[in-house]
């Protein structure tokens, strides 16, 4: 395999320990197989919300538009059904994806477009300093709750499930390997794909002894068939402790939004012409 | 007669919107000029709805407190409008459900047994409203062969059923007037948002995105249902975050793009707006004015969004805002804001309203100078590539994606010449001179232009100051009463210099405008010009001629 430099000369400032290091890891690694298995660099665009996990792309020499918090997939979009041929990967946090964002979310899986979300979630809010995402388990302490949560955590893989998305997977901060097979599949996936990432962040919400006691690698599990896929999306709902599946939960074949948004053929009109046409049958 | 005004109202779900529709075509085709003002309430059925076509065998655009002929298909229509009527007036109406109490003697009356001819016909109430255009076009002795022209245009289905009731309706009637035709050539009738929707097109538009909201959902309308037809995406996504945010991503992808909006949407937008600013990305933002604060009238017309749009977006940034008049500045502008978006990278906002948007219009485009698509400064492929390259006009050539050996990062932190996200000093301020120093290009390129107006009386020392939809009646009373009459088109970066010879000479400078704070005077004051009296109105409605001039008659004498 060539190897080909896709750092920058950003300095990384994540903390030590931080998960997001095996996120930048894992995608290198699957951009640099998939470069080398035909897809032409200059063809991808990254997208960022705000946030830690956003500095990702300052940290990668691949095309990327650093967007605002809570707004990576409307952007995503846009990019995609301006030109259908760029593989475009959306980066986003918990608190960008699911909260401030969550809307465009839904949509973005309700319309199957092909995009490939990768999700941060750390479930606390790292770049302010601390406070509960939708993720954080109920009575998680931050410092906008104090005396703990009242409000337990959505499961963003059933709420996407159950929105339309056709591509569904699991990965943690510590399975680089598993993470970048992930990536791959998630990126070559066509429709709306998801990877929901249990990134631990060291400095406020450090889950690394958690998530390992825990997880355990999906086998034997068909991804294309939905009740199992809910199954095992159901088996932990981000606050009471069971075993956390991780890897491929869902997959389905579906149209996807552009290939059925008719994309017009921009040289075969003559506009001006038709400006004057429709003025003449507005007397 | 040379000019007069056509009055028709009934609920709403009557098609008075159609019914004013067909009547401007039918007066169009006369060789008449037309204007239809629309009024409608914020509600599917019911309500009252009027519209009013006014014709002259000049250009006109904006309306008359009397008029010549009210078409009433419904009780409300008489009773809300017969202070109207004068002695010259025709009313003709709907004789079985329309009782003419407390009416002059002296007004012409026609009645039609509307509500039976629907009946004894079997067909749908809506047709009501062609029935009664037939008995219209008779009472003015117009053709009927005309008629059949226009339904031919306006009505694709059940075009046999409009004809035989318009002709129940044309037989019932009888000449009162005779009209004698101008031989001018008919011009185009457009509405205020297709001659903005064109404007794009010209522009070079290639996707349109929007969620709908009054008064400009019918951009969105009309450019999806001609979307085939010129060639373009058109979006409508979940909201006008997703709609600001899609757009950014097909501008960063070079695709020229155009957003559609009014007060409340483009409050959803302007985090995005401050995007485009920082990541100079090319976009523009068309805000179509109704009253607020908050939901307000959402059916009517305001300018209230002048220093909203001035001033929205957190940060400093260069950003182009033009109010077009008419529909010829209209289109002339749609196009050259998507140019100079492009051009500068910047966002370019289109201030329109309900008035100007919803009314309809004729448009001369023989009257408007040619306009080119512009395409912005591309990657020269010499040096390594930098999206944010600092230039001499702050302006970086673009490559696009997908571009072998280019690297393009667009970013909302500030950020250095490639684009990686920086929080030095130097930097910081390198960078925001960039942004900035593109609004001297600007500035410089827009003198080129006629960006503030001028007419009437140009030796006047009175001048009635506006901008907007307000220009068509400030322009006719200042014809009337001698006056001048001053338009700045532009309205940022604000063409100090043309606005201070268009003021040359006036000693008395009267601001009329569709707000209640006086937005346009309050701007001019930070350049150094005061107004002497203001002429507000903000009841959602725009100003008539007579009522205008009743104002302006109390301050000039």
């Amino acid at each position: 395999m060539s190897q080909i430099n896709l750092g920058t000369y950003a300095q990384n400032t994540w903390c030590p320990g931080c998960g997001n290091f095996a996120i930048l890891s894992a995608i290198k690694m699957a951009l640099t197989e998939l470069n080398s298995e035909g897809l032409p660099l200059e063809n991808i665009v990254l997208v960022s919300g705000i946030g830690c996990h956003a500095k990702i792309v300052d940290y990668l020499n691949v095309n990327s538009f650093y967007s605002i918090h809570g707004r990576v997939v409307p952007v995503a979009e846009g990019i995609k059904l301006a030109n259908s041929s760029v593989k475009v990967i959306g980066f986003a946090g918990d608190g960008d994806a699911y909260g401030e964002g969550l809307e465009h979310l839904i949509f973005a899986a309700k319309r199957n477009i092909d995009i490939t979300m990768i999700i941060h979630n750390n479930r606390v809010y790292g770049l302010t300093t601390g406070q509960y995402t939708p993720t954080s388990p109920l009575g998680f302490k931050g410092r906008s709750t104090p005396e703990g949560t009242k409000e337990s955590p959505i499961n963003p893989l059933e709420l996407m499930l159950a929105s339309g998305a056709s591509f569904l997977a699991r990965g943690t901060s510590r399975h680089t390997e598993l993470l970048k097979d992930i990536f791959k599949k998630a990126i070559l996936h066509k429709g709306f794909s998801l990877v929901d990432i249990l990134q631990v962040c060291f400095t406020y919400f450090n889950l690394y002894e958690y998530y390992d006691k825990r997880v355990y690698n999906l086998e034997n599990h068909n991804p294309k068939d939905y009740s199992q896929a809910l199954n095992k999306i159901r088996e932990w709902d981000y606050n009471a402790d069971s075993p956390i599946a991780l890897g491929l939960l869902y997959e389905k074949d579906a149209p996807s939004f552009e290939e059925r948004f008719i994309t017009p053929d921009q040289k075969s009109v003559n506009r001006d012409l038709k400006i004057e046409e429709f003025l003449k049958s507005s007397i | 007669m040379n000019d007069f005004s056509v009055l028709i109202g009934g609920k709403a779900g009557f098609g008075i919107d159609k019914a004013s529709n067909v009547i401007g075509r039918i007066l169009n085709q006369t060789g008449r000029r037309v204007y239809i003002y629309r009024d409608y309430p914020s509600l599917i059925r019911g309500g009252h709805t009027f519209s009013i076509i006014r014709s002259s065998k000049n250009k006109v655009s904006t309306h008359l407190n009397k008029v010549e002929y009210i078409l009433a298909l419904n009780q409300d229509t008489f009773n809300l409008h017969k202070d109207k009527l004068s002695n010259s007036s025709v009313i003709i109406y709907d004789s079985d459900s329309v009782k003419l109490e407390g009416l002059s003697p002296e007004i012409k009356t026609l009645a039609v047994p509307v509500t039976r001819i629907i009946k004894e016909e079997n067909v749908s109430e809506i047709m009501g409203n062609t029935c009664i255009i037939g008995a219209f076009i008779k009472a003015c002795g117009i053709e009927w062969k005309v008629l059949e022209s226009v339904f031919g245009k306006e009505f694709v289905k059940d075009m046999d059923s409009n004809l035989k009731v318009a002709l129940r309706g044309y037989n019932e009637a009888s000449e009162l007037i005779k009209l004698e035709p101008f031989s001018e050539n008919s011009l185009p009738l457009l509405t205020g948002n297709q001659a903005l929707s064109l404007g794009l097109v010209k522009g070079g538009l290639k996707t349109f995105i929007a969620y709908p909201m009054t008064p400009t959902s019918p951009i969105l309308h009309f450019l999806a249902e001609h979307a085939d037809y010129f060639n373009l995406k058109v979006i409508h996504p979940e909201s006008e975050i997703g709609v600001i945010l899609m757009a950014l991503g097909f501008s960063y992808m070079g695709e020229k793009v155009a957003v559609g909006t009014s007060g409340g949407g483009f409050c959803l937008m302007t985090e995005g707006l401050s995007f485009a600013g920082m990541g100079e990305l090319p976009i523009v933002i068309i805000v179509g004015q109704r009253p607020g604060p908050s939901t307000g009238l959402p059916t009517y017309s305001a300018q209230t969004e002048l220093h909203f749009v001035l001033n929205a977006g957190q940060g400093e940034f260069t950003r182009f805002i033009v109010a077009p008049g008419d529909l010829e500045e209209t289109y002339f502008w749609s196009a050259w804001a998507m140019n100079l978006s492009s051009k500068y990278q910047i966002p370019s906002i289109i201030l329109t309203d309900k008035n100007l948007g919803e009314g309809t219009f004729n448009f001369d485009a023989g009257s408007l100078p040619e306009i080119k698509e512009e395409m912005p400064v591309s990657w020269n492929r010499e040096s390594p590539y930098k999206r944010y390259q600092n230039t001499e006009s702050g302006v970086s050539p673009l490559a696009l994606v997908p571009t072998k050996d280019a690297i393009i990062k667009v970013n909302s932190y500030e950020h250095d010449e490639f684009g990686l996200t920086t929080e030095e000093p130097n930097q910081t301020v390198l960078m925001q001179d960039k942004r900035l120093r593109k609004e001297k290009y600007l500035s410089r390129e827009l003198d080129n232009f006629e960006t503030v107006k001028v007419y009437g009386n140009i030796n006047s020392s009175t001048s009635l100051l506006c901008w907007g939809s307000n220009k068509g009646v400030c322009v006719e009373l200042a014809e009337r009463l001698g006056l001048k009459v001053i338009q700045p088109v532009v309205l940022c970066p604000f063409p100090t210099r043309k606005f201070q010879d268009a003021v040359k000479g006036t000693k008395k400078l009267i601001c009329v405008e569709s707000n209640a704070t006086g937005q346009l005077a309050l701007l001019i004051k930070m350049f150094g010009f005061d107004v002497n009296e203001q002429v507000l109105k903000y009841d959602g409605r725009p100003f008539s001629l007579d009522e205008l001039e009743k104002r302006i008659e109390g301050i000039v004498k």
